[in-house]
């Protein structure tokens, strides 16, 4: 007895879960366990497995060894209860722009075998849940890009999954819709009880939706924890600086103040120390002292960014291709 | 049950889709009218056939080439799925990639079908006698006809990935089809070179047209094969084509 509620704590439990393409390992041996009715971010760059992990988990691909449990199901041997227990939104755009919004939460309540006595009370809640009533008889293609993404989110939850599958969710999407966006899963996650994966590349994102964040580099979890602790593990404040020999700068810190965590971003120099009220002086002064000019110097809290920075060695904000393919994602939804 | 459902939402989506784009069934009567009155007319005037008018002739073979022609074309919806996206969602449903694919050929089926019902009405302007008993047992024939077809176009649609190389394929495909069926001309009769009989006969059309040819022209007609000689090809073509479609259909992604 005690043995079974165990394992329904858990949503999605993974065994050395592993995806080789080409001899590259794009998943590496996961070990991960999601707790039941939390969401869960993947964090990571372009190529870091996130989405890949994601795939396996949702049985979209099949791992090249390894296993994992979704609500207790096998994702290899019990693929099809897998997916019923789940619901799945994806990065682009799945939907049919030439039936209304109602058809197609009908057709998903129909593919996924809810039954038919259930379906006009479940499609109207959804409808007023992600606030498309009004719009719920007019064709798809009349709809925005955030109203197409509302469907999607509505949709994933018509046949009552409980672990909801989000990859990027707020991709190409301008920053009100985007906070909108948020708002919803919040709601959607209170209002169903449901567990929630999320995989992003978006550092607001994850900060602001997950209870725990994984950040994910070559396949494997590099940190795993609640966003407020990762953050806390750096420990400190962030100074950043902008000077004009901004490595000259960053050796006379490593040297003279002794402080090791030392970063170049962006033509920036972000140095993370304990007393940063303290330090910023001294830095000032080192630079006078070698002819550096100081453009400006700032004091803030450590973010995620951060947190990211410190584990992984490089910055998400220069993952140009993720960039280029979440406008590619934006464009799909504007040309329908 | 649930797979049954399934099949019914996605035919029902098959037939919203195609009842929904207007122009498309406008612009598909243009094509077999061209062919009944433009071709038969100068066609017909060289084209001796014993018993029958060269129209009257021409009609079942337009017929077998709009099933052959609109239920390959049905092909694209595939590859709009794959373009826009919606494919994924109808792939990761816990549906069978059988149900999948039976439910998108019976939609596509029944929109081909109804082109094949709009230029059987043709006939009856352009004096072809028929009757309604005859209308009611050529709808199975042509029902039959067109599966094949239309999971002909589903098979190499879902191989495909854009649209010009579907519609090039199609071409490809689709002439040699309608050319060697029978349709515009007879191939059985003395005269005609042997490596064109020979060829006709692998070619499934050759057998629907036939089948066609018997129940529209009744005794006017004499049959290239018996009818349930036609009837079966035309079933046994439409069962490997099923299992090709549904094979096809499970190792898309």
């Amino acid at each position: 007895m005690l043995k079974e509620k165990n394992k329904m704590a858990k949503a999605i439990e993974t065994f050395q879960l592993t995806k080789i393409y080409n001899s590259i390992k794009a998943v590496d041996n996961l070990n991960i366990c999601v707790e039941t009715g939390e969401i869960f971010g993947l964090l990571g760059p372009n190529g870091a497995g996130k989405t890949t992990t994601a795939s396996m988990l949702s049985t979209i691909l099949k791992p090249t060894s390894g296993t994992a449990k979704v609500n207790g199901y096998d994702i290899v041997k019990e693929a099809s209860k897998v997916r019923k227990s789940i619901g799945i939104v994806f990065q682009d755009p799945s939907v049919d722009d030439r039936l209304t919004g109602r058809e197609n939460l009908y057709m998903h309540a129909n593919l996924y075998g809810v039954p038919a006595s259930e379906q006009n009370e479940r499609i109207n809640r959804i409808l007023k849940l992600v606030e498309l009533e009004d719009r719920a008889d007019d064709l798809l293609r009349t709809y925005s890009g955030g109203m197409r993404r509302r469907l999607e989110l509505g949709r994933g939850l018509i046949h009552y999954p409980k672990v909801l599958f989000l990859d990027e969710p707020t991709v190409g999407l301008d920053p009100q819709t985007r906070d909108h966006i948020w708002k919803y899963i919040k709601e959607l996650k209170e209002s169903h009880e449901i567990t929630v994966v999320l995989t992003t590349h978006y550092m607001d994102e994850a900060d602001r939706l997950s209870d725990r964040i994984a950040i994910m580099d070559h396949g494997k979890i590099v940190v795993l924890d609640t966003p407020s602790k990762l953050k806390e593990t750096l420990e400190g404040d962030v100074i950043t600086v902008k000077a004009n020999k901004i490595q000259g700068l960053a050796d006379l810190v490593t040297k003279w103040l002794e402080i090791n965590k030392t970063h170049i971003v962006n033509e920036t120099l972000e140095i993370t120390v304990q007393n940063g009220k303290a330090v910023m002086p001294r830095i000032m002064e080192l630079a006078n002292q070698n002819d550096i000019y100081v453009e400006s110097l700032l004091l803030r809290e450590p973010n995620l960014e951060d947190v990211f920075l410190h584990y992984t060695g490089r910055s998400i904000r220069h993952d140009s291709t993720r960039e280029l393919q979440g406008l590619a994602a934006a464009q799909r939804r504007a040309i329908r | 049950m649930s797979e049954l459902r399934a099949l019914y939402t996605l035919w029902l989506r098959e037939i919203k889709r195609f009842i929904r784009d207007r122009a498309r069934i406008v612009i598909s009567f243009v094509q077999p009218l061209l062919w009944l009155v433009v071709f038969a007319a100068g066609f017909g005037a060289r084209l001796l056939i014993p018993g029958v008018d060269y129209q009257q002739y021409l009609f079942p073979g337009i017929i077998g080439q709009t099933l052959l022609f609109t239920g390959m074309f049905m092909g694209v919806s595939v590859i709009w799925d794959k373009e826009f996206g919606f494919m994924k969602e109808i792939l990761v449903a816990p549906v069978s990639r059988f149900t999948i694919f039976i439910g998108k050929m019976f939609g596509d089926s029944s929109a081909a079908l109804l082109q094949g019902v709009i230029v059987f009405t043709f006939g009856f302007i352009l004096g072809i006698p028929f009757d309604p008993i005859t209308l009611f047992t050529v709808l199975p024939i042509m029902l039959l006809i067109t599966f094949g077809f239309v999971s002909m176009g589903l098979i190499i649609a879902s191989f495909i990935g854009s649209l010009e190389n579907f519609g090039a394929i199609q071409t490809f495909i689709n002439l040699p089809i309608f050319f060697l069926s029978g349709a515009l001309f007879p191939i059985s009769g003395t005269g005609t070179p042997e490596w064109l009989q020979i060829a006709s006969t692998f070619n499934p059309l050759t057998y629907g047209v036939d089948a066609l040819r018997t129940i529209i022209l009744g005794s006017a007609w004499t049959p290239v094969h018996p009818l349930y000689i036609n009837i079966l090809v035309i079933c046994a073509f439409d069962a490997a084509m099923i299992a090709i479609g549904t094979w096809a259909f499970s190792r898309m992604k």
